[in-house]
């Protein structure tokens, strides 16, 4: 097994304007970890995850997903940003998941699946399509293959989005707060089809306020406050007992 | 009534009682089986019956006219050169349609642009092609020969690849068709615009993160979803394309309306002719509803809540599956 991080943040900074959001992030996941980044809201914990997938574009430092620079090429010691179709190569190997869900609203369940296997990876629609059905199977929503994503539950909506996520088969998930627009009551589905990744070993880096779920399942839990990595470590450490005022803050405050 | 009933609710509290308070007026005793009259309405039906009479009216000293020529109307209803009109007319329509779509769709993507010069020149042409009159264009292209008598082109050090005559190029029929379209392109161009910005950014993102390029994004996910707003105006558009097409007679165009008035400028039969025109007008927007309706059920599918594309099977076997790692919603 490699010994190299799977994703690799290297002194990372990001401004919206005059509003610092990233400062000099740098943070090492390894293949098959799962942690999960907490923190006040404008924190910079999205900003992060999204500059993994270039949906940001830092203003300096840069994420390696599997040894190369998201968004860039490196040559003779700096960073060019990649053509739109590179870009969307690289995209492939990394799966995000939504906030809000985001899934294609006038394609059915198994149309937003297949999408991306079939039209951007160009595999064979027999296989991609037995895939999508194990994908629906595994989240839980085999039945509502041909409903649109309208005629479903947050909850369910948010499956749909992991099993597309997952139809590209990527090297690592990204979730971006997945649970935060739901209904309580339907949080414990989506956190479940998440428990089972990180059981199958997917490498998966979590922003999300379910403290419990962190606890439980991430093999690290990173606090992020004003765009800077406070503590991190084992959740049970930070979590049970945070080493800096901050963290202690936030955790009395959200639980 | 107002006195009784402000009058009541006092009582319950002076008795004391609890469960009473709910219905403080008891007092009343209703039927269970009471019958229910609904509220009388008796002026709708007068005034309908005094619409009906009086549009009856109209018609009837309409068929009495006798300016309006029934045997006139009937026998141009159907001759040749109200058909060929028709034809130019539909010809028309359809051609400039389609190339006003084509320049509305590069024009909302250039206005949406972030490079300001290439969204500040398709504001210019907005402003300019929406603010002056279609007439004006009309007649400004039917007579471009005016402005410049020959078209040419000519290239630096190859010299001038060829040069004609305005006229031979820009017939009636191409100054039409250019000047529908262009006018047809600033209108739409905002409708399409509209329709983009409907589609929410993260469908943007999402398209992106499952490794869509910019180009395959705009095609596959947000397009579809922008139809959904864009056709209803856009239907809208077409008629109006329809009915502007007879201000083609202004360049002598050979639509139905130029034909109707070079007919009714020898015989003088001027109303009935134009009723020729309307009924067909009438009858083309008809037609074009048609595949409007069509393309709005098309593209609105996936917000009819009820009613899923295929039939779904199993649904009711849906929640007594136990199986799957997660248990079933609703």
């Amino acid at each position: 097994m490699n010994t190299e991080p799977l994703v690799s943040v290297r002194t990372l900074t990001k401004s919206f304007g005059h509003k610092v959001v990233l400062k000099r992030i740098s943070l090492d996941i390894a293949e098959g970890e799962v942690v999960a980044m907490i923190g006040p809201s404008g924190s910079g914990k999205s900003t992060l995850l999204r500059c993994m997938n270039h949906l940001e574009s830092p203003d300096s430092g840069c994420v390696l997903v599997g040894g190369a620079p998201v968004g860039y090429a490196l040559k003779n010691g700096e960073l060019h940003e990649l053509s739109d179709r590179a870009l969307s190569y690289q995209r492939r190997g990394i799966g995000m998941v939504f906030q809000s869900f985001n899934l294609f609203q006038h394609m059915t369940v198994l149309e937003n699946i297949v999408e991306g296997p079939i039209g951007v990876l160009k595999q064979p629609r027999a296989e991609v399509y037995e895939h999508a059905r194990h994908l629906l199977d595994v989240v839980g929503l085999a039945d509502w293959a041909d409903h649109y994503p309208s005629q479903l539950s947050g909850g369910q909506q948010q499956r749909i989005a992991i099993a597309r996520a997952l139809a590209m088969r990527p090297q690592v998930m990204l979730f971006d707060e997945p649970t935060s627009a739901l209904d309580p009551e339907l949080v414990g589905d989506v956190l479940e089809v998440m428990r089972t990744l990180a059981r199958e070993g997917m490498t998966m880096i979590v922003v999300t306020h379910e403290i419990a779920f962190a606890r439980e399942v991430c093999d690290r839990v990173v606090f992020m406050a004003d765009g800077e990595i406070v503590e991190q470590g084992e959740p049970g450490k930070v979590l049970a007992a945070p080493q800096h005022e901050r963290t202690r803050e936030f955790l009395r405050r959200i639980l | 009534m107002s006195g009784s009933a402000g009058g009541k609710p006092c009582k319950p509290r002076q008795d004391g009682r609890g469960d009473r308070a709910a219905n403080g007026r008891a007092a009343i005793t209703v039927p269970d089986d009471a019958p229910i009259f609904s509220r009388r309405q008796p002026w709708t039906p007068v005034a309908a019956v005094a619409c009906l009479a009086i549009l009856a009216y109209i018609f009837w000293s309409l068929s009495q006219n006798p300016v309006i020529d029934q045997e006139v109307i009937l026998e141009y209803l159907f001759k040749e050169v109200t058909l060929r009109g028709v034809a130019v007319t539909l010809y028309l329509t359809i051609v400039s349609m389609a190339v006003g779509l084509v320049g509305a769709v590069i024009l909302a993507m250039m206005l949406l642009s972030s490079n300001w010069v290439l969204s500040g020149l398709a504001r210019l042409y907005v402003w300019i092609f929406r603010g002056t009159p279609l007439l004006v264009q009309l007649i400004f292209w039917g007579y471009l020969g005016i402005f410049t008598p020959n078209l040419s082109l000519s290239l630096p050090f190859i010299g001038t690849l060829f040069s004609v005559p305005t006229a031979q190029i820009i017939t009636p029929m191409i100054a039409a068709m250019l000047a529908l379209s262009l006018n047809e392109a600033a209108y739409a161009a905002e409708i399409v615009r509209g329709g983009i910005l409907s589609v929410p950014r993260g469908q943007v993102e999402a398209g992106r993160s499952v490794g869509m390029t910019q180009f395959r994004t705009f095609r596959r996910v947000v397009m579809p979803q922008a139809l959904r707003v864009i056709i209803p105006p856009m239907g809208n558009q077409v008629i109006s394309m329809l009915k502007a097409t007879s201000l083609v007679s202004v360049i002598a165009g050979a639509d139905l309306m130029t034909n109707m008035q070079r007919v009714y400028s020898q015989t003088y039969q001027i109303i009935p002719l134009l009723v020729v025109a309307s009924l067909w007008y009438l009858f083309m927007v008809s037609i074009l509803t048609i595949p409007q309706s069509w393309l709005e059920r098309r593209y609105g599918q996936s917000t009819a809540r009820s009613t899923p594309r295929r039939k779904v099977r199993r649904t009711v076997a849906a929640n007594s599956r136990a199986t799957g790692l997660v248990g079933e919603e609703k």
